[in-house]
Formats: C-alpha cells, structure tokens, sequence
C-alpha cells in the first residue's frame, strides 16, 4: 500500500494539469483532481501492481468527469460554470469572454473530442492506452483526435476569414 | 503498408511518434513531396506546443507546499485547498501505513465491521427515508442531545455545521454490532443529506483521518479516545473533509 500511496503522488501533477486543461474553471479542476485521488485511495486495494498506474487514475479520472458532468446536466447554470459549457454542449460567448484563447478552443471542442485530444497530445498517452482509459474503440480515438486537431488548427492558427474577404470583394 | 500513400491516421501517429522505425522513415520522404500534408503535420506540432506552453506551468504547482508544519495530522483546515487536504491526508496515511503493525491491523479490522460498514448501512436505510430519517428532530435538539449522551454514556452534542453549510434535521440510537451508536442527520441546501456516526470501538487507537468508498458513499472516518466517528455522504470528499473537520474540533 504504502509504494502504491507513493506512485499516486508522483502523478498527480499530471492529473492536476489535464484536468486544467479539461475544465475552464480552475477550482472546478482542482475540485476533480481531489475527487479523483480520494476515489483512487478508496480504491488503491483494487489497483493491481504492475498494471499501469498512470493510465489507471486517467481512468478513475475519466469516470468522476463523466459523474460529474451528468450531474450538472439537469442544471444550465451549474454547468456553465462548472465547465464553460452550456447543456447545448457548445460554450456559451459569455462564459469565453474571460479565456485566453487556447482554452476558449478547448472549450468549443465537445468533451469527448477534448479527451483524447489532451490525453495523446498534454499527457502523452498512446491510443492504445487512450482507449483504454476512455472506453472506446482505437479508430474512435482516432477520429475524435482528428476533429479535435482539425478544429483547433481552424481556430487558432488560420487567419481570420473577415480580415480577407472584403479586400477581395473591392477587387 | 504502401510508401506512396499515407494516410490521415499514420500522420497524426507520426506526430505521436506512435509509427515504428521504418514507417517513420518513409512517411518522412513522403512528406517531403506532399506540402499540404507537411503543413498539417506542422500545424499539429505548433497546436501542441501551444498547450504545453500553456498547461505546463501547471506541473510546478504544488498546493501542499504552503500548509503550515506545525498542523497535525488533525489540523485540516477548512480553509485549505482540496488537494492541500489531500496532500496531507496521504502524507499521514503512508506513515500509517509504514508504521503498521499486527495491532493497527486489528484496529483497521476493527474499524471496518463496527464502524465503516454500520455506518454505511445506517446511512443508506435512513437518509432516504422520505417520512421518518430521525427519531428526533432538530427542533427538540436539547432532547436529542440529553438522550443520545444519557444511552452511549457520554457527553454527545449534535455539532453544529452551520458553517460547512449543513442543517441538523436530528438524529438517532441504533444498534451497532455490539454496542449502541448515535447517528445525527444534516441536509444541505439542495436537500442532499449527510450522516455522522458515532459509537464506542473497542481499540484504543488515535488513528488519523481514513477514507473509503462503499457503494457510491464517501466516507470518511477516525478513532479518538474509543470513540469512533463516521462521516458519510454522497458530496464531494472536499465537502466532507470540512464536516470532518468540525465534528473532530468540537469532539476534542
């Protein structure tokens, strides 16, 4: 118990950082990093040694983020500030406003695409591992990181369609 | 796997370093002759620095580092951060856990049949009884009290946890395994209820503060003086590490 307590300290500030980057609000992630690790020490006895620690909490982690998500479901308001998303699934203008803009991408993204998104690319989990941690399918994972980059790549890093358009349009 | 086409998955696992040796090489090659191609590997190379750039400062936080020293394994501070909570609850747990011997292995046993899983129990057939979860209610708290304290032979108040956002709806006797235990019952504002159990154990052992999940429950629990108590609910451990924390202050 007491190396299994030790390896779940050395990953938490990897927990901690993905589920800032998953979250807009900062004390909603720190309120699912702790959720995550009370769960995890609740269950540190299931945890079998020599399996993959890491991938375990993301998967602990993975599970309160959906708990917690289908929780807010039933209030618009509770979720807009739980995750700068409205029941809709898309973040509201409102809530963006005050996000650089990294995190308003992240947030436009749905939390699916999001996911794998910042667990290949911000923790550096192979797909296989991915899958695993969320449940689904490699393919699945394939095509959620495709979205993801492709919309992330659209938002961020093409110049915006209005700043040409008009030149054009005066030629 | 055909040098002359690759396909959208093997750039994104290129990006990955998810190909192995030999196909890295020829997608490489073929990305020199493919500029669309090439850009959208770039793209995705500049998207993720991005985010390290952003989200990796993140990694030197360490909200533990700023809890004061001389705080025991009791001193939890509502105040505190979560994680900082957390932190601390670990750190006393590894040295339990280092420190264990046959007897503290009693006293874990000992705590689970006669604390963690009564308590757990209590907590489910009461709590969500929608016509009688207490035998009496928090208007005859002076009743409650007297009552609770004459049959577990000792002072016994209902705490008040006002503070931690939680109202007295009243309280109960049960019978424990062997013994009597007195539960007392709270509401928050969204009607979501919490229970404390309390019950002599017959370990003497200071133990700090443990958890547990059971069924859906968060629980968490201690040993003071032959007295053990239980928190149990289904709100955000945050939550009740705060619950915990007042009924030990006013149990002291």
């Amino acid at each position: 118990m007491k190396n299994h307590s030790e390896q779940v300290l050395r990953h938490i500030p990897g927990l901690r950082r993905y589920a800032r980057a998953l979250l807009a609000n900062p004390d909603a992630a720190e309120d699912l990093v702790q959720e995550t690790l009370a769960r995890a020490l609740g269950k540190l006895r299931l945890w079998r040694p020599g399996s993959n620690m890491r991938a375990w909490l993301f998967t602990v982690m993975h599970n309160q983020f959906v708990n917690d998500a289908r929780r807010y479901q039933n209030r618009p308001d509770r979720m807009a500030e739980y995750c700068g998303e409205t029941v809709s699934g898309h973040a509201s203008s409102e809530t963006l406003a005050h996000l650089n803009d990294i995190e308003a991408a992240l947030q436009q993204l749905p939390e699916a695409q999001r996911e794998v998104l910042l667990l290949v690319t911000l923790e550096g989990l192979s797909y296989t591992e991915t899958a695993t941690v969320l449940r689904i399918k490699k393919g699945t994972v394939m095509s959620r990181l495709h979205r993801a980059r492709e919309h992330l790549r659209k938002v961020l890093l093409e110049p915006p369609a209005t700043n040409v358009k008009p030149i054009r349009r005066l030629q | 796997m055909n040098p002359e086409h690759v396909s959208s998955e093997e750039l994104h696992a290129y990006v990955d370093n998810q190909l192995d040796a030999q196909r890295r090489i020829e997608v490489e090659a073929w990305l020199a002759t493919h500029g669309d191609a090439a850009r959208q590997v770039d793209d995705y190379r500049a998207l993720q620095q991005r985010l390290h750039r952003h989200f990796d400062p993140v990694l030197a936080e360490h909200p533990g580092t700023s809890l004061p020293k001389s705080r025991a394994v009791f001193g939890l501070n509502h105040l505190l951060r979560p994680a900082m909570a957390i932190l601390l609850m670990l750190a006393s747990g590894l040295l339990g856990w280092s420190l264990k011997s046959a007897d503290d292995k009693n006293v874990e046993a000992v705590a689970y049949t006669d604390l963690v899983q009564p308590a757990a129990f209590a907590h489910q057939v009461y709590s969500s009884d929608p016509n009688y979860p207490v035998e009496i209610p928090a208007i005859r708290r002076a009743s409650l009290n007297q009552w609770v304290s004459k049959r577990m032979h000792t002072d016994l108040q209902a705490p008040d946890l006002a503070a931690s956002g939680f109202r007295l709806i009243g309280g109960r006797l049960l019978p424990s395994t062997n013994r009597m235990a007195a539960q007392f019952m709270y509401e928050d504002t969204q009607g979501e209820r919490l229970t404390i159990y309390i019950r002599r154990i017959a370990a003497d052992s200071n133990s700090s503060f443990e958890y547990m999940d059971q069924d859906n429950l968060h629980i968490f629990y201690w040993i003071n003086n032959f007295v053990g108590y239980a928190v149990v609910g289904v709100q955000p451990a945050t939550r009740l590490i705060a619950v915990a924390n007042a009924v030990n202050r006013l149990a002291r």
